[in-house]
């Protein structure tokens, strides 16, 4: 399955690396990213696929939330499906 | 990819606006559970509902933490106690423990079908169970109760409907130390549903099948935050906002209950298209009307801003699920809207207004407190006129009143947690219908041509 991982918070230096670093060390493929700054946010989403993740999916997404409150800033795992469904007919 | 904009659009929603899903509700049949012996009677049923819904919480809340929506509440609805008990027998009370020793079992945090369809009279077990309801919501705390005393083909059951008024106040009376909470628990139904996921009024119809999944939307405060963003808009524009964003809410509805149904195992019944409110501040249906241009809920144009409200939430999502069902529409329930609480404060929303509201939304009078020495004809008689309005319209009204024991109008109940906080309402106790009400028998059931 492919989990949508979406952060937005103040721009900082290494913000990307360190969101991959978490990917790398679960096993995560990074599918896809793209990334904005919005009124004054920086937002990046990036399309991760987790069927072959070393952890389960509670630790993938515990790890991802840790990161975020780390850096002050919001970190969400979501599975593709919810943005699909609302989004596409 | 998924554009970023959409992405960002549910996270907002999710996190600012209040989207979440209101409700996962079991419904189980418990038709096979009856037995000549009714300590055996419970106990299968008892078994049944563990064995279906043991995993319920659980499977809600991985949902919940996998696509990242939450999910406030996980919940059973039974086949109508008084069916078990009609061939059972035994205390009444005896099967509402065991639904609350179940409900404290699988984590649930309401079981609904404590319940009674005596909408042309009485059969084996009913009025046993309806005598019962008030010592079964004390004795219990999530156990939910309802009544159906009417219906567009049957007609109203009016023995019912005055039994009904003296059940109510004796289970304010029963309760009156704990803000009369038992009443918040009893819903009386004209034209109930049979597959409702919502409480207190969640039954499991006798159609329906042994075991389903129905799921219950929210998102009062994305519609609100939607509207906002079109403040100019003629109200034609502001129903196609309406439905565009009904149909994004209940298309969440259908991807958990499909996902919930395949990982049960059990079959997705319906989608209950909703707007279902909660205390919290811009969770609010009032907000809405507001938004729309009233200056508060409850002034005139009330009814004709929720009638398009409701009417567009409909025709929205109804495209989003592949079966719509339930009570589908805005609900209004005073003491879980912080809009509603604030209007009925200030006295902008009474009671006559909240009535005519019902007769274009779903559901009725809904958590209303009244004031205590409000007398079990003048509570009939309300639950009397609610019914004629969904006996007419062919359509569900419901009561759901709670007399505040001891207390006047101005002062306050406070529930806590979704069922909120709110005044007691003026109700009026110059003129009594007390001849009519007592006259009991039944009002025949409506014409359904000649609609004038």
């Amino acid at each position: 399955m492919k989990t949508v991982v979406s952060v937005i918070g103040k721009d900082a230096v290494g913000i990307i690396a360190d969101v991959s670093a978490v990917c790398n060390e679960c096993n995560a493929n990074i599918v896809d990213i793209t990334q904005s700054v919005l009124q004054d946010m920086f937002v990046m989403v990036m399309l991760t696929e987790i069927k072959d993740i070393n952890c389960s999916f509670a630790d993938y997404s515990g790890k991802m939330k840790a990161l975020g409150e780390k850096r002050g800033i919001d970190i969400r795992v979501m599975h593709e499906d919810v943005f699909n469904s609302m989004h596409r007919i | 990819m998924i554009n970023l904009n959409d992405i960002m659009e549910t996270i907002n929603m999710i996190s600012e606006e209040n989207l979440d899903i209101r409700t996962i509700t079991m419904g189980i049949s418990l038709l096979d559970c009856c037995d000549s012996d009714p300590e055996k009677a419970c106990e299968k049923i008892y078994n049944k509902i563990i064995r279906l819904a043991g995993n319920l919480v659980k499977v809600g809340e991985d949902i919940e933490r996998e696509f990242g929506i939450p999910i406030i509440n996980k919940r059973i609805s039974v086949t109508p106690i008084s069916m078990v008990l009609a061939s059972s027998g035994g205390d009444p009370v005896m099967y509402a423990k065991t639904l609350q020793r179940a409900a404290d079992a699988t984590g649930v945090n309401f079981i609904g079908g404590y319940s009674a369809l005596v909408h042309k009279g009485f059969s084996a077990g009913d009025e046993a169970l309806i005598r019962s309801i008030p010592k079964a919501l004390s004795e219990t705390t999530n156990v939910c109760s309802s009544v159906n005393i009417g219906s567009t083909k049957a007609g109203i059951n009016m023995d019912a409907v005055k039994l009904m008024g003296e059940i109510v106040r004796e289970t304010a009376e029963i309760t009156k130390d704990r803000e009369c909470i038992g009443c918040a628990k009893l819903v009386v139904f004209c034209n109930a549903v049979e597959d409702n996921p919502f409480m207190a009024g969640a039954f499991h119809g006798v159609g329906e099948p042994d075991c389903v999944i129905h799921v219950g939307v929210s998102g009062p405060g994305v519609v609100q935050a939607a509207l906002k963003k079109c403040p100019n808009g003629t109200l034609g524009e502001l129903a196609e906002i309406i439905k565009r964003t009904a149909f994004k809410i209940t298309r969440m509805g259908q991807l958990v209950g499909s996902e919930a149904s395949k990982r049960l195992g059990v079959p997705f019944g319906i989608v209950d298209l909703s707007l279902a409110p909660t205390p919290a501040v811009g969770d609010s249906v009032a907000h809405i009307l507001e938004e729309m241009g009233l200056e508060t809920c409850g002034t005139h144009g009330t009814t004709a801003a929720l009638a398009m409200l409701n009417d567009a939430v409909k025709k929205g999502g109804v495209m989003a699920s592949s079966y719509v069902g339930g009570l589908s529409g805005a609900f209004i329930p005073v003491t879980e809207d912080a809009g509603m609480i604030a209007a009925a404060r200030s006295g902008d929303l009474r009671l006559e207004k909240l009535e005519a509201m019902t007769a274009v939304c779903s559901v009725g009078l809904d958590m209303i407190a009244i004031p205590g020495e409000t007398p079990a004809e003048v509570i009939s008689a309300i639950i009397a006129d609610e019914a004629a309005i969904g006996m007419v319209n062919s359509k569900t009204t419901a009561v759901r009143v709670i007399p505040a024991i001891g207390k006047a109008k101005g002062e306050e109940l406070d529930f806590g947690g979704l069922l909120g906080s709110g005044p007691i309402m003026d109700v009026n106790l110059t003129k009594s219908p007390k001849k009519f009400i007592d006259r009991a028998g039944r009002i025949p059931a409506p014409l359904q041509s000649l609609k004038n």
